[in-house]
């Protein structure tokens, strides 16, 4: 009898156990169909179109066949300087919630604000950069385009920081005031450590975003046929030759677009692929 | 808890033990309570720490033990809303005196923690870390007084060839002899242990135990621990709280075998806690 109610109890769990299985497989492979299908749209299209050409020639004329130099080059040079001027203020930001605001309510203010930031619709960081930088100068330039990303990049920065330091053992912060040394040092010298390879990856994970964002860009640096590093003009770049490319009727530029989404994704991959290295080498080196 | 009385098998230096309030104080709390919020954890504690003794300071989970060493070198003052009336005194002076310099209180106060936490950087660099915060020293000076703590640690034959490696990668019980390492390192008079052995295997806990016999000839050492076969077997000295309040303070010898509070008996002898 006693046993006979444990059989029903136990078949019934097993069901239940495997009901849920099943649909949670079933969810995993309905998000991954839809990412593979992407990756493989872009890697077959776009390995076909590489060649050595799209890294050593410009953009080409409307028919006629080039490369992407130009727009890499000017990718990188905003990419970079929007990291340089958006992390040290990011971890600024994120220390101060995590070490000096942590327990007081200007903090959840900030930490809430930030999330709205980072959350904001790429386009309307675009417009808000437009009217404060490209409307005030008279022209589109890629210095406006590098400020555009920076916005992207400080919520991404703060939010990691704040999140790794908290991350660090109340009692590492205890054991570090305690020996008399002040909160500034201990910050820097030992909480900074610990946390080092999340901020990192958090950096790295901020430039995989902006590498692949266009709308920003399109009311910024808008874009540009020629060669330029010159920060105060117009600058080529990556997604906004792709769109401008994808949408056109010649089928050379089609082409240089596929190759240039490739690439692209490539590299977002690559550098997510490091940002996982260095946490997991963290991890390793902490056991 | 098992039944039976904890034994205490007193060493020499136990026996004959002046009796509380005898020997001079290196710290005390006079008419201390702390308050968490509306929260009251310590009542109007009197307590003092002789110099040199180990004191070990029990009672059940929530007694207030640990809040009351973590009075003593300010570290609660890093949390908001939490707050300490009274004085407690070092060498006579009071410490809560918002005018007390903080860092130079945590310098001569040392504190080590339940978790053994190295911070993530070379085992040569932890114990150095706060030395050269507080001392210019030369590079042959420094190395000395890194020796001078690993070895006090009891720590120095099992690291001296490994000195570069991150102190993350040892055991735990070498992790918290390190940790001891670290706050003795900067030569303070008091160290504070906050139930330094819990997180240890027997081994290890048996290590530090010797250990803490050892420092009480160069430090004065308040423990708190939940464990009465440790209070009975490390300390000189046990106090005694309940709900915040100081039941008992009396030699580990008294305290253990003729306890004069009827609550301090019934603590020991495992009838509650």
């Amino acid at each position: 009898m006693a046993s006979n109610v444990a059989n029903r109890l136990y078949a019934r769990r097993r069901f239940k156990n495997w009901l849920a299985m099943t649909l949670s497989v079933a969810a995993t492979v309905f998000g991954l169909f839809w990412l593979a299908w992407i990756l493989w749209t872009a890697v077959s299209y776009g390995i076909n179109n590489l060649n050595l050409a799209l890294f050593t020639q410009m953009t080409p004329p409307p028919g006629d066949s080039g490369g992407m130099l130009n727009a890499f080059v000017g990718s990188a040079i905003m990419s970079l300087l929007a990291i340089v001027l958006g992390t040290p203020v990011g971890i600024a930001a994120g220390t101060y919630l995590a070490e000096y605001a942590n327990y007081r309510k200007i903090g959840t203010v900030i930490r809430f604000v930030n999330d709205i930031l980072l959350s904001a619709p790429s386009i309307v960081l675009g417009l808000f950069v437009y009217t404060i930088v490209v409307a005030q100068m008279g022209h589109f330039s890629g210095l406006a385009g590098a400020i555009a990303l920076a916005f992207i990049v400080l919520p991404v920065i703060v939010r990691t920081t704040d999140e790794m330091l908290r991350l660090v053992p109340t009692q590492m912060r205890e054991a570090a005031l305690s020996l008399g040394v002040p909160q500034w040092k201990v910050t820097t010298q030992v909480l900074y450590r610990a946390s080092m390879s999340g901020i990192l990856t958090g950096v790295l994970l901020a430039l995989a975003r902006i590498t692949g964002e266009t709308a920003p860009l399109l009311f910024t640096a808008l874009n540009n046929q020629y060669w330029t590093t010159n920060l105060l003009e117009p600058m080529a770049n990556v997604p906004v030759v792709i769109f401008q490319y994808a949408l056109s009727p010649y089928e050379a530029w089609q082409s240089l677009g596929w190759a240039g989404a490739f690439v692209m994704t490539i590299f977002v991959l690559v550098l997510s692929v490091i940002a996982r290295l260095v946490l997991l080498r963290n991890k390793l080196g902490n056991n | 808890m098992n039944d039976s009385r904890v034994t205490v098998a007193p060493t020499a230096q136990q026996q004959g033990l002046p009796a509380v309030g005898t020997l001079p104080s290196k710290m005390a709390a006079r008419g201390l309570s702390f308050h968490y919020g509306d929260f009251t954890a310590l009542n109007n504690i009197n307590l003092e720490i002789p110099e040199k003794r180990v004191t070990a300071l029990i009672g059940p989970s929530g007694c207030g033990k640990s809040t009351l060493i973590r009075v003593f070198n300010r570290i609660y003052s890093i949390y908001p809303k939490q707050q300490a009336r009274g004085e407690v005194l070092l060498d006579d002076q009071n410490v809560l005196d918002p005018k007390y310099p903080l860092n130079s209180l945590r310098s001569k106060v040392g504190m080590v923690f339940q978790k053994p936490v190295p911070f993530p950087m070379s085992i040569y660099d932890n114990v150095a870390y706060g030395i050269q915060h507080h001392e210019k020293l030369s590079r042959s000076q420094l190395d000395e007084r890194v020796e001078e703590a690993l070895s006090q640690a009891a720590l120095w034959g099992e690291v001296k060839d490994k000195l570069k490696q991150n102190g993350l990668g040892l055991s735990g019980g070498q992790q918290q002899r390190l940790c001891i390492a670290r706050a003795i390192a900067l030569k303070p008079d008091v160290l504070l242990l906050d139930e330094p052995t819990s997180a240890l295997d027997p081994i290890a806990t048996s290590k530090i135990e010797q250990l803490i016999a050892e420092l009480k000839h160069n430090f004065t050492i308040a423990i708190v621990t939940h464990n009465m076969q440790q209070a009975a077997r490390v300390s000189d000295y046990t106090a005694f709280m309940y709900l915040g309040e100081l039941v008992e303070h009396a030699t580990t010898e008294v305290i253990f075998s003729n306890p004069s509070k009827q609550q301090t008996e019934d603590y020991i002898t495992g009838r509650f806690g």
